[in-house]
């Protein structure tokens, strides 16, 4: 292996023009080397603009933005002075990208076999007769499973995960020498993510390709990347080995980050970064990271530091990075809020079954059962005023779809939901009273989706007040006002658009609106899912917060098991649709654990490069839950025999609340999982 | 796929049955009937009572109905009430010139559109992106009878390229109506093109912008390979259903221009027949043009359904 790099970008800015006419950087002089067989992770917010600095060195900029300096050189072609032609021939032949959304990324009307014949007709010196193949043989070197079917398949037939995989193999079809990867697993389950993230280890260890991985999160970026870059605000503002960017970082924004992760470990609300990047354009003479520094000083103002060696020899832009360590990066917030014991039940879930196919007009005429598994099935459940239920699963494991039917936007096929103690809830929101309505609220997933972008937040704002509460005038102004402090955004927000808000902010408001109702049960869908992570942090702070003060009760549904482990007092485990496990917070992740619960917990990825996933199963997908028996069936890494096809396995409860549906005692299953890990 | 044709294909009937319903019903509800509107000042005593007597007017609206719905489903749309024709042959040749007029202008109009729309949408914002978009403007909003006036001016008065006006009779041949059929053709092609252009320029602008075309550019993929395969697949599938409705008013909403060039097409007959208060050949004329609409968009549908992989696969695999 020599040392020449294979991916040199030197003093690369990149911007665009602004409506004043200004220019504005997204890019502020760039260096980076990636040498043969090196993986480089790139992290840093949305915005920070690392996945421009992955398709620069493809030679590639969006819309509307250009060069102002420097270059991006791959194996000594300078990318931007190459030709149309001499370009094609590069990409997705040495050089190929992963995008980070495979499903969008596929042309939509051509097969899978189509797409990948195409690169290698572009890229590969084969003969076409052994197209097919080869085609096959790349199929089956990303693991998936029954290559032929899948040739013949369009992009919108296969799973996210499977989309991503067929994304690698049109990447690898060109053997490529350098590989770049702009957030190739987020998106996905944490179980699909850690086996793609092996499947890339694996590829680069026997290929010895190198790689550049685009992601904010730090947990994938330690399970691949020899060396971690971190960006803010288009600079680099550390280097170094993933094991010193990840346990002794030098820069407070690498440690703020770092701190801002919630961990599995750890039952710790994470620690919120501040404050915003600054926009393209606007980060002045000093620092970038000044407004959100907790070592800023008039130094820090006056002079941008610049990259030089830090304590450790890693290269730093920090005039106080000696200091640095003086900063947590660890979550050392505050302890969620808890409820207090034995208080009555605020809702409670009885036998719900919920089915998304209603039977057809034929069907109903001739008085035909539908007996296709329920979607969702046998969920009964209770919540104690105060209580946080985090509700976690992987995608398609009705999750969301058990918040729909409680706020009744989607009436159950069976059982009931009880709210107060009261008679059963009416089934759907059209038959339920404006008290009900009140009290039982929902926070969507995407703030850009739920709040209306022609409304200003004091119009989003006054709904619930006006509705609920009948204000009107001066009071109704002052609510609102208050309403935004609480969320920590001020009263000079409310002329403003959804559109003129950060993610955060967004989600802030969207927040406030479903406090707005004074409700006594928030039902919270994937909340920060679409957010990065410090503002994740803030978020999640703010909600424990609003429940510290207000007694409020929470169903938090989120597929980051780590997430929903530092803001819940008690957690139910799903598949497909049925309960697997539900206990306290500290007994649902420590052992014993129902398989599957064993399964997600082995694949969360740590932001520490000592770490490894455990895999079991394996990430395939299952359309619909078994007609009988254990849900977990198919997948289980544990499964004892015929038992576990034919019977429904029983709940296995312990004393303090903490129960298992499986047919292993729990006793056994205890040993079994000590003696593995 | 052949169960969900089938379903369509009964909801598109049920569709026209329903419009025959509301077609009869509006003209029942009018004052008079043809006996009036035929007879005129005679319209009284024993001359009405025995026309409505041979016409079979006295009785029951809903059996009159049916029976012309279904002597209508065995291609018998009765006869005129002016001159006692059979309704089937006089519609019959306005039909196939009003299909003429159609396919002349689809054939024109169809491929420049859509030509034009990915030239612009391709090179966007340049100067032929705004020619074409600008003159695709006027071209919607200068009412057809302008740009036909306009038109006769200079090809037909100034410099007698072409006819100004169509004089073949109404059964003639199709091929005798050239070249009187050109500048129709031209005009409604303007108007059509124009429309077409739009939707494709504006769906090839957003699959140019899409992932998959960034990603296939990333792959190396040459640029026209680009465009011809991974683009224009996905570009021209909202063009399908823009088709279909310029077919449609094609074919039932043309009546100006064949008012303008005297084209005996199925357009101006209505007119006529309305201004005649000849109610039996409004009723057949109204029914023939909502068949079309219904069949022509159900055929947009299926097509769109085999050319989108999304929509076929959603019935061909379980």
């Amino acid at each position: 292996m020599t040392d020449t790099p294979v991916i040199q970008l030197s003093d690369l800015s990149i911007g665009f023009t602004g409506r004043a006419g200004h220019t504005l950087p997204v890019l502020r002089n760039i260096d980076l080397t990636v040498r043969p067989g090196e993986s480089i992770g790139l992290v840093g917010e949305s915005g920070s603009g690392k996945s421009t600095v992955a398709l620069a060195a493809m030679g590639y900029l969006k819309r509307g933005l250009r060069v102002l300096g420097g270059t991006a050189r791959f194996e000594g072609h300078d990318m931007f002075a190459l030709k149309r032609r001499e370009l094609e021939t590069l990409r997705g032949g040495q050089l190929a990208l992963i995008p980070q959304n495979s499903g969008q990324s596929l042309t939509p009307t051509l097969r899978i076999g189509a797409q990948l014949t195409e690169a290698l007709r572009l890229h590969s010196r084969l003969d076409p007769a052994q197209f097919p193949d080869r085609v096959l043989e790349l199929l089956g070197q990303v693991r998936l499973p029954d290559p032929q079917t899948i040739t013949r398949r369009y992009p919108h037939e296969l799973s996210g995960g499977q989309q991503q995989r067929v994304a690698i193999a049109m990447a690898l079809a060109g053997e490529p020498r350098a590989l770049l990867l702009d957030e190739p697993t987020t998106g996905l389950d944490v179980t699909t993510q850690a086996h793609i993230l092996e499947l890339l280890r694996d590829l680069a260890r026997e290929t010895g390709m190198a790689m550049v991985y685009v992601s904010h999160d730090l947990g994938a970026i330690a399970r691949v990347c020899d060396r971690v870059v971190v960006m803010y605000a288009g600079e680099v503002v550390m280097e170094g080995s993933a094991r010193q960017v990840l346990t002794a970082p030098t820069h407070p924004y690498a440690r703020g980050l770092l701190a801002s992760i919630p961990k599995l470990s750890d039952p710790h609300l994470p620690m919120a970064l501040g404050g915003r990047p600054p926009a393209p354009g606007g980060a002045g003479d000093g620092c970038a990271f000044v407004d959100r520094c907790a070592l800023a000083s008039d130094l820090c103002r006056a002079t941008r530091p610049m990259l030089a060696p830090g304590p450790g020899g890693a290269p730093v832009r920090c005039h106080h990075a000696d200091r640095a360590d003086t900063l947590p990066m660890s979550s050392q917030g505050d302890h969620a809020a808890r409820a207090e014991a034995g208080t009555a039940p605020v809702l409670s879930l009885q036998d719900l079954e919920i089915r998304y196919s209603r039977p057809g007009l034929l069907d109903r005429l001739r008085g035909r059962e539908d007996t296709r598994p329920a979607t969702v099935d046998d969920i009964t459940i209770s919540i104690a005023k105060g209580e946080t239920l985090g509700l976690v699963g992987e995608s398609g494991s009705g999750k969301s779809t058990i918040l729909k039917t409680i706020a009744g936007l989607l009436p159950p096929a069976g059982g009931e939901i009880r709210f107060d103690g009261d008679a059963p809830l009416p089934r759907s929101v059209e038959q339920r009273g404006p008290d009900h309505l009140r009290r039982i609220q929902l926070i969507f997933q995407n703030p850009d989706d739920s709040l209306n972008p022609r409304h200003t937040i004091a119009e989003i704002l006054e709904q619930p007040l006006k509705l609920y509460f009948g204000l009107s005038g001066t009071a109704l102004q002052d609510r609102c006002v208050e309403i935004l402090e609480r969320v920590r955004l001020g009263g000079h927000y409310l002329d403003r658009l959804p559109s003129q808000l950060s993610g955060g902010e967004k989600q802030r408001v969207a927040v406030a609106r479903a406090f707005a109702a004074n409700p006594d049960l928030v039902l919270c869908d994937e909340v920060t899912s679409a957010l990065d992570v410090s503002v994740q942090a803030a978020v999640l702070e703010l909600l424990n917060d609003l429940k510290a003060a207000q007694g409020t009760t929470y169903v938090f549904v989120s597929h980051d098991l780590a997430v929903v482990r530092a803001l819940s007092d008690r957690v139910a485990v799903l598949y497909q649709g049925r309960l697997c496990e539900i206990g306290p917070s500290a007994e649902v992740y420590a052992l014993p654990s129902h398989p599957y619960t064993e399964v997600l917990l082995g694949a969360v990825l740590e932001p520490d490069p000592d770490t490894a996933p455990k895999l079991t199963a394996d990430d395939v997908i299952e359309l619909s839950p078994p007609a009988k028996g254990c849900p977990f069936q198919r997948r289980c890494p544990r499964k004892i025999g015929a038992r576990c096809d034919t019977d429904t396995p029983p709940w296995q409860t312990r004393d303090d609340g903490h129960a298992i549906r499986c047919h292993i005692p729990l006793d056994d299953l205890h040993r079994q999982q000590q003696a593995d890990s | 796929m052949l169960q969900m044709f089938l379903r369509r294909l009964f909801l598109g009937a049920i569709t026209v049955a329903i419009v025959s319903m509301i077609i009869f019903a509006g003209v029942e509800i009018l004052p008079g009937d043809a006996c009036t509107a035929f007879l005129e000042r005679e319209a009284q005593g024993r001359v009405l009572e025995n026309c409505r007597e041979e016409l079979d007017l006295n009785r029951p609206a809903v059996v009159r109905y049916l029976d012309w719905a279904s002597d209508a489903l065995r291609g018998d749309l009765g006869v005129s009430a002016n001159g006692q024709r059979s309704i089937a042959e006089m519609v019959g040749a306005r039909l196939q010139n009003s299909l003429l007029l159609a396919a002349c202008a689809l054939i024109v109009g169809v491929p420049t559109a859509i030509f034009l729309g990915v030239v612009s949408g391709l090179w966007r914002d340049r100067p032929v992106d705004l020619v074409l978009s600008t003159g695709a403007i006027f071209a919607m909003t200068i009412p057809e009878f302008v740009s036909a006036t306009v038109l006769i001016l200079v090809f037909s008065v100034w410099l007698g390229w072409l006819p100004g006006i169509v004089l073949t009779s109404a059964n003639a041949p199709a091929s005798e109506f050239f070249p009187e059929i050109i500048l129709p053709v031209v005009v409604l092609a303007m108007v059509m093109t124009a429309h077409i252009l739009r939707t494709v320029r504006s769906s090839v602008i957003e699959v140019m912008n899409s992932d998959y075309v960034q990603m296939a550019t990333l792959k190396g993929v040459p640029y026209w390979r680009i465009v011809f395969r991974h683009a224009l697949p996905n570009a021209l599938l909202p063009a399908i259903n823009v088709v279909a409705l310029t077919i449609a008013w094609l074919l039932g909403g043309v009546v100006v221009i064949e008012v303008v060039f005297n084209y005996p097409g199925l357009g101006r007959m209505m007119i006529d027949a309305i201004s005649d208060r000849d109610l039996p050949v409004v009723q057949a004329i109204a029914l023939i043009v909502a068949t079309v609409y219904v069949g022509v968009n159900l055929t947009a549908d299926l097509l769109t359904m085999v050319a989108n992989p999304r929509l076929r696969t959603l019935y061909t695999r379980k």
